[in-house]
């Protein structure tokens, strides 16, 4: 090994899913971790850096999770080519390191083997062994080195100083290549050699794990704690989110007023304070349900629930022709359907794939809240039903409901077309249940909070901005007595619009507002904003706030027309454009786009024909 | 007398005879292999899914992994003495 690679280690870190590789991973590189956009978790790749006490610069990359070098889905795959080196655009590491759940090595081990007969020099990580001790089980480090010929280093993910260990032997010199047992040998028997001799366990699970599944899992309650949970959850996104956004609407109002006021009146003032104070304050305003809302997943996941809801799920996913592991999918879905459809990665049957992929943007995401907020905060009194529900919180449950019926009767609907018989696979492990830790969570939430940040000061700012000039432009010509707006090139789009959507209850300025809508739906509430503040006729009417306007203007069949829109419409280029790249067919992205906004139409047209005929 | 893995009864331990190829070169056989259901290993239904009881919750070595049932079906188990 020359000097200039051991200055510059490139580092892999590999083994199987539920093993701590990633609580590993963010306690070695922190918080310099270079990370995809809408990665989800161990999907995409992540890689990061450090420097070792001597000064040796190492990154790290996480590799996605694998039973096996038999490659059963995309992730797999990804893993077993960049460790045989034959990833594109990805060398091979210098050092592998192995991790293995030190509570659950008769699967762990198989795979260290397999990976052993790759050649590469590596380092084996003995993870989590503190709960092993908890459990009793007992490792013999020396022996297990020895037996196996692979230098081995006990790690604690969880705890602060867990890998100091590891840390030392990666600033020291690196082991030889290692040498797997001799091809044609049986590794399920090497696997039981190397536990006789240097592992004694004294009970299979642990009695934690057996009394949390008992009833977690049961039949009946385990569905009604699953439902509990997601309730709660809903509850929780809406009602303690909102202090949190009071906060930042009165402080971006305060902005916006001082703006106003500092500036001279004219096109600058109006740019900063109608379009980009307004706009982003707007879409500002949601981080805090959306961080709720990827806590509690997050939450989940971490605590080993996850699995064992999709292990609930599969019969009932089944028969609407999914499988339980479209679940998490579905579940990130809930944030965002960019996240969600990337991790549906880990599904290996390709159909179950297309079809949780085709449905995940039903499942109602954290850019339509802006809307749903909006429209409920307007329409639907703040009032407590059956004692202890609020009503809004009930009607926004309502639409997520509504989200998810209509995914299960499009997938069923996908599985009668397709008329195809043969098995689908579920080969889903549960894991042990864990407490989940502060460091990871917090490390999800950040990255979460910086890519819809992002997209903020990206996208939807620009159009925000694009909105304000097509509404600003051109001006009303002299003696011109309606709202300035009227005049501009988005009134006229809206007026050309509205015929398409008038069937349907949309006024022009809803009309208007779905067109920057289409790259993310968050920006229709920014561009209702902008078409209002602008058509306003005074400054004080501008600054007041949207919600009590529409609830004056606009009737309650077209706001629950609205609400029925935003449950189906693909409003969202970032959607159709994660489809494109994970199917590689524009013919996918077609008939996703196609079918939503045709039920969109469809679902808003029965909706306001029918509030019409009742109200 | 072996019984396939989808037949036995709750709870019950019993131990692996072979897992059977459903179809040529079977990816769920194969992968069931890797994860360790190869002769000998001991295993048990521990939890059923709330419909139909599908899918079966089994315990093999220190890990509980869901299989449908038709998974289970390919693994052949000998019932031991409880």
């Amino acid at each position: 090994m020359s000097t200039a690679a051991l200055s510059n280690l490139r580092v892999a870190l590999v083994g199987n899913p539920n093993c701590g590789k990633t609580a590993l991973f963010n306690l070695l590189t922190g918080s310099r971790q270079k990370v995809a956009n809408y990665a989800g978790v161990t999907v995409e790749r992540k890689e990061g850096r450090f420097v070792t006490a001597s000064g040796r610069q190492v990154s790290v990359l996480d590799l996605p999770g694998a039973y096996s070098l038999h490659a059963a889905s995309p992730d797999e795959a990804i893993t077993r080519d960049i460790c045989m080196g034959q990833f594109a655009g990805e060398p091979r590491p210098d050092l592998l390191v192995a991790v293995v759940d030190a509570t659950n090595l008769r699967l762990h081990l198989h795979f260290v083997l397999e990976l052993q007969r790759l050649g590469l020099p590596m380092v084996l990580a003995l993870n989590m062994v503190d709960a092993a001790a908890r459990r009793g089980i007992r490792v013999d480090r020396e022996k297990l080195e020895q037996a196996l010929g692979v230098p081995i280093v006990e790690t604690v993910a969880v705890k602060r100083n867990g890998a100091a260990q590891l840390l030392s032997r990666l600033d020291g010199e690196l082991p030889p290549p290692s040498r797997g047992p001799a091809p044609g040998a049986d590794l399920h028997q090497e696997v039981n050699r190397l536990l006789r001799e240097a592992v004694s366990v004294p009970r299979r699970t642990a009695a934690i794990d057996d009394a949390l599944d008992r009833w977690l899992l049961h039949p009946v309650w385990g569905l009604v704690t699953l439902a509990v949970v997601m309730f709660l959850m809903f509850q929780a996104v809406f009602s303690w989110a909102e202090p949190l956004m009071e906060l930042i609407e009165s402080s971006v109002g305060a902005l916006g007023a001082w703006v106003g006021a500092t500036l001279p009146e004219g096109l600058l003032n109006s740019l900063l304070v109608d379009g980009i104070i307004a706009g982003a304050g707007s879409v500002l305003v949601f981080l805090p349900q959306i961080l709720f809302l990827f806590f509690f997943i997050l939450l989940l996941e971490e605590s080993g629930y996850l699995p064992r809801a999709a292990f609930l799920l599969d019969k009932m996913m089944v028969g609407a022709g999914l499988t339980g592991r479209s679940f998490i999918p579905l579940l990130s879905s809930f944030a965002c359907a960019v996240p969600g459809i990337m991790a549906t990665r880990t599904i290996q049957d390709p159909r179950d794939r297309l079809t949780t992929i085709l449905v995940a943007p039903l499942m109602t995401c954290s850019a339509r809240l802006p809307v749903y907020t909006l429209l409920i905060g307007a329409f639907i009194p703040d009032q407590t039903v059956l004692g202890i529900f609020n009503l809004q919180g009930v009607t926004l449950f309502v639409l997520y409901v509504a989200g998810i019926l209509s995914a299960l009767a499009v997938a069923w609907v996908m599985k009668l077309l397709r008329r195809d018989t043969t098995e689908h696979s579920l080969l889903l492990e549960l894991p042990s249940y864990r407490i989940p830790h502060l460091r990871d969570v917090a490390l999800g939430l950040a990255e979460r909070a910086r890519i819809f940040l992002a997209r903020v000061g990206g996208i939807i700012l620009a159009l925000t901005v694009l909105i304000w000039f097509l509404s600003s432009f051109p001006s009303p010509p002299e003696g011109a007595t309606g709202p300035a707006i009227e005049y501009s090139f988005a009134g006229r789009i809206g007026e050309i619009l509205q015929t398409v959507f008038a069937p349907i209850g949309f006024n022009w300025q809803i009309s208007i507002a779905l067109v920057p809508g289409m790259a993310a739906r968050e920006v229709a509430v920014g561009a209702l904003a902008t078409v209002y503040a602008l058509s306003a006729e005074d400054e004080e009417t501008a600054s007041t706030l949207l919600t009590p306007l529409i609830a004056a203007q606009w009737p309650l069949a077209t706001a629950f027309s609205l609400l029925a829109w935003f449950i189906f419409a693909p409003q969202c280029l970032s959607t159709l454009a994660v489809i494109r790249r994970e199917t590689g067919s524009w013919k996918v992205v077609a008939l996703a786009a196609g079918y939503l906004f045709g039920l969109a139409y469809l679902a808003s047209f029965i909706t306001y024909h029918v509030t019409r005929m009742l109200t | 007398m072996a019984i396939r893995l989808s037949e036995l009864p709750f709870g019950h331990e019993a131990a692996v005879n072979t897992v059977e190829d459903a179809l040529p070169a079977d990816p769920v056989a194969v992968r069931l292999r890797d994860l360790g259901f190869v002769a000998g290993e001991r295993v048990r239904i521990v939890a059923r899914g709330p419909i139909g009881a599908d899918p079966l919750l089994v315990q093999i070595g220190f890990t509980r992994f869901a299989l449908r049932r038709s998974e289970a079906a390919r693994v052949v188990v000998e019932p031991l003495a409880s």
